[in-house]
C-alpha cells in the first residue's frame, strides 16, 4: 500500500537561507508521526508546504496517490489536508460552533447538516458547553482544542497539528494527548509537530528530526531518543559524546 | 437540533416584518412633503447601507469606493431611457448586473490587495469614474442628463404629484436588501464571508476560496447598489456626476452600517434611522448660515456615538438583551 503523504526531495529556500533541503519523508495510514527538532529545524516550513501555503522551490509533494505540489491550501483541505495553526488563527467574531461550521461546509452543502457535523465534533472534542461563546473569549487550552475542532469538521484523510501541546499546563497537555489518540481512532492519519519530546514521544507512532533543513534521523520514538545525533543536535556535542 | 438558533432567525424575520408594516403606513400620518421626502431618503440609504455591509461589513473588504455602483446604476438607467427609450425598470435590471460585472472586474486586481491599501485603491477608482462621466459628452458629461418628464406612470417610474410610490419603492428596497442578508447570513456564504473577514489564512486552510468569496461579495453589493442608484436619479429627474457618484455617497453608505454595528444584520437599518434624519435636519435648521455649523454639529454627533459605542448602536440591543437573559 502506497502512503498517504509523501514529500519527495523538497526544497524551500527564502532568500539566502535554506529552510528545507532535501527532504523526504512518508507518512502511512493511520498512523501517529511525530516530526520534532529543536527551534529553527524547518518544522513549521515543511508544514506549511504540505499545506499548502506556498510551494517549495524544488521537490514534489503528493498525497492520496496525487501529486499537490502546486495545488492552493483550500484545495487540498477538499482533498482531505487538515490543519491546524502554531499561533492560532480562530474567526474571533465568531462564536466556536460557528467557527466549527465553516470547516463542515467542505463536505455538507446542506446548513442543517453542516451545523449537526459542527455540534457533532465539538462533542467529540470536549467543547460541545462552550458552543456560543465567541472564540475571542476561550481561554488558550480552549482555542487550540477549537483549532483541531475546526480542522476535524473538514473531515480530514490526514490531520496536520502544529504544536496543539504546546504551552499548555500538564492536566491540558494530558487531556490533548488523549483527544490525540481519539483522532487516530477515528480513523485519520496524524502528522504532528512539537518541539517538547517528553509529551510527544510516549503518543506517536515513529517520530522523524529535522535538523538546520534536513531529516536527521527516523524511527521508533524510544530509539529516536537515544540516537546521538538527536542529543546532540538538541543539547550540543558535548553531551553526545558523554552518551 | 439548535432550537435556539432557528427560532432567533424567526424572531429577526417577524421583527422585520413588523416594522416594514409599520413603516407602510407612515405616510397615513406623514402628510408633509418635506418629512416624506427625509423618509424616502432614510430608507433607501438604510438599504444601500445594508448592500454595502455585505462586502465591507461581512466579508471584511472596506469599501469607500460604492458611489462609483451608485452612479453606474443611475446612469444606465437614465441613459437607456433618454437615449434607446429603454424604460427604468430594465435600465435598473441593467444597470445593476453592469455594475456587478464592474465589481468583479475590478475586484480581480483589488482583492489581493489588503487593508488599507484596498481602501484606497477603492477611493481612487471611484474618483476615476467621476472623472470619466464628467468629461464623457455623449453622457451629458458635467452637465449631466435631465430626464424628460411624460406625467405620472408606474410603467415609466416617475412621478410629479405625489412622492408616495418612490416611498413604496425605497421601502421594498431596503426590505430587498434586508432579506437578502438575512438569507446569505445563514449560507454557505455568509460563513466564508465572516471567515475571510476574520483570518483569511485559516479559512483558506478549512477550503475557503478566499477570492472567490470576495468577488460573491462584490457583486451582490454591487447589484444593490446600482438598482438604489437608479432609483435615485428616478426620484430626482435630473442627474450630473457629482449629484450621483460623488463621494459622499461613498460616506453615507458606509456610515450607517458603521454607526448601526458593522457585519449585523440590523446594524445599518439601526444605523440610516438615526443618521439620514439627523443630517436632514441639521442642513435645515442650521445649515442656512454657509459656515458649515451644520457639518460641525453632525460630526460631533458621529464622533460622540462612535466614542460610547464602538461597537455601534445595535450593542445596545443585545447588551440589555443579555440583561433579560439572566434575569
Amino acid at each position: 500500500m502506497t502512503a498517504l503523504l509523501e514529500t519527495r526531495g523538497v526544497w524551500q529556500r527564502f532568500g539566502g537561507l535554506v529552510a528545507n533541503s532535501d527532504v523526504s519523508i512518508s507518512v502511512g495510514r493511520g498512523e501517529i508521526v511525530g516530526l520534532i527538532g529543536p527551534n529553527g529545524a524547518g518544522k513549521s516550513t515543511l508544514f506549511n508546504l504540505i499545506a499548502g501555503v506556498l510551494p517549495p522551490t524544488q521537490g514534489s509533494i503528493w498525497f492520496d496517490g496525487e501529486d499537490v505540489t502546486r495545488m492552493p491550501a483550500a484545495e487540498r483541505c477538499q482533498r482531505g489536508i487538515g490543519r491546524t495553526f502554531q499561533v492560532v488563527k480562530s474567526f474571533e467574531t465568531m462564536t466556536v460552533i460557528d467557527n466549527v461550521i465553516v470547516g463542515a461546509l467542505v463536505r455538507n452543502t446542506v446548513m442543517r447538516e453542516a451545523r449537526r457535523k459542527a455540534h457533532e465534533v465539538l462533542e467529540f472534542t470536549g467543547l460541545a458547553a462552550r458552543a456560543d461563546v465567541l472564540a475571542s473569549d476561550l481561554v488558550p487550552a480552549e482555542k487550540r482544542r477549537l483549532e483541531v475542532a475546526r480542522a476535524l469538521a473538514t473531515e480530514p484523510k490526514l490531520l496536520l497539528l502544529d504544536e496543539v501541546l504546546t504551552g499548555l499546563t500538564p492536566t491540558e497537555a494530558q487531556t490533548g494527548v488523549a483527544l490525540v489518540r481519539k483522532v487516530r481512532d477515528a480513523g485519520i492519519t496524524v502528522l504532528m509537530v512539537e518541539h517538547v519530546m517528553e509529551i510527544v514521544m510516549p503518543l506517536v507512532d515513529r517520530a522523524i528530526v529535522l535538523d538546520l533543513g534536513k531529516v536527521l534521523v527516523e524511527g521508533k520514538p524510544a530509539e529516536v531518543v537515544r540516537d546521538p545525533k538527536v542529543i546532540s543536535a538538541y543539547l550540543g556535542d558535548r553531551h553526545a559524546v558523554g552518551a | 437540533m439548535d432550537n435556539k438558533f432557528a427560532a432567533r432567525r424567526r424572531r429577526d424575520l417577524i421583527i422585520a416584518a413588523v416594522l416594514a408594516g409599520l413603516a407602510a403606513l407612515a405616510p397615513l400620518l406623514v402628510k408633509d412633503v418635506y418629512v416624506q421626502n427625509i423618509l424616502i431618503l432614510t430608507l433607501m440609504y438604510a438599504a444601500l447601507s445594508q448592500s454595502w455591509n455585505i462586502l465591507s461589513g461581512y466579508c471584511g473588504q472596506i469599501s469607500l469606493g460604492h458611489a462609483l455602483y451608485f452612479g453606474i446604476g443611475a446612469y444606465t438607467t437614465e441613459l437607456l431611457f433618454t437615449k434607446f427609450g429603454v424604460l427604468p425598470w430594465f435600465g435598473m435590471l441593467g444597470g445593476g448586473v453592469i455594475a456587478a460585472l464592474i465589481a468583479m472586474g475590478l475586484g480581480y486586481p483589488f482583492f489581493r490587495l489588503r487593508g488599507h491599501y484596498f481602501v484606497i485603491a477603492t477611493i481612487v477608482i471611484a474618483e476615476i469614474g467621476l472623472l470619466l462621466f464628467q468629461n464623457w459628452e455623449w453622457a451629458g458629461a458635467a452637465m449631466g442628463i435631465t430626464i424628460p418628464i411624460r406625467g405620472d406612470s408606474w410603467l415609466k417610474f416617475q412621478f410629479l404629484r405625489t412622492k408616495l410610490p418612490y416611498f413604496y419603492f425605497a421601502l421594498a428596497l431596503c426590505c430587498l436588501a434586508w432579506f437578502v442578508t438575512w438569507w446569505l447570513e445563514d449560507s454557505k456564504w455568509g460563513f466564508w464571508w465572516r471567515a475571510v473577514k476574520d483570518n483569511p489564512e485559516a479559512a483558506e486552510s478549512l477550503g475557503v476560496v478566499v477570492f472567490n468569496s470576495k468577488m460573491g461579495a462584490a457583486a451582490v453589493s454591487a447589484f444593490l447598489v446600482a438598482i438604489g442608484g437608479a432609483f435615485y436619479a428616478q426620484f430626482l429627474a435630473y442627474i450630473d456626476p457629482e449629484s450621483v457618484m460623488g463621494f459622499q455617497f461613498s460616506l453615507l453608505m458606509a456610515l450607517p452600517a458603521v454607526l448601526g454595528g458593522i457585519g449585523t444584520l440590523w446594524g445599518p437599518v439601526l444605523g440610516a434611522a438615526i443618521l439620514i434624519p439627523m443630517t436632514e435636519l441639521t442642513r435645515s435648521y442650521i445649515g442656512g448660515s454657509g459656515r458649515g455649523v451644520d457639518l460641525i454639529v453632525y460630526g460631533t454627533l458621529i464622533v460622540l456615538i462612535s466614542l460610547a459605542l464602538p461597537q455601534g448602536l445595535v450593542s445596545l440591543l443585545s447588551r440589555t438583551k443579555a440583561k433579560g437573559a439572566t434575569r
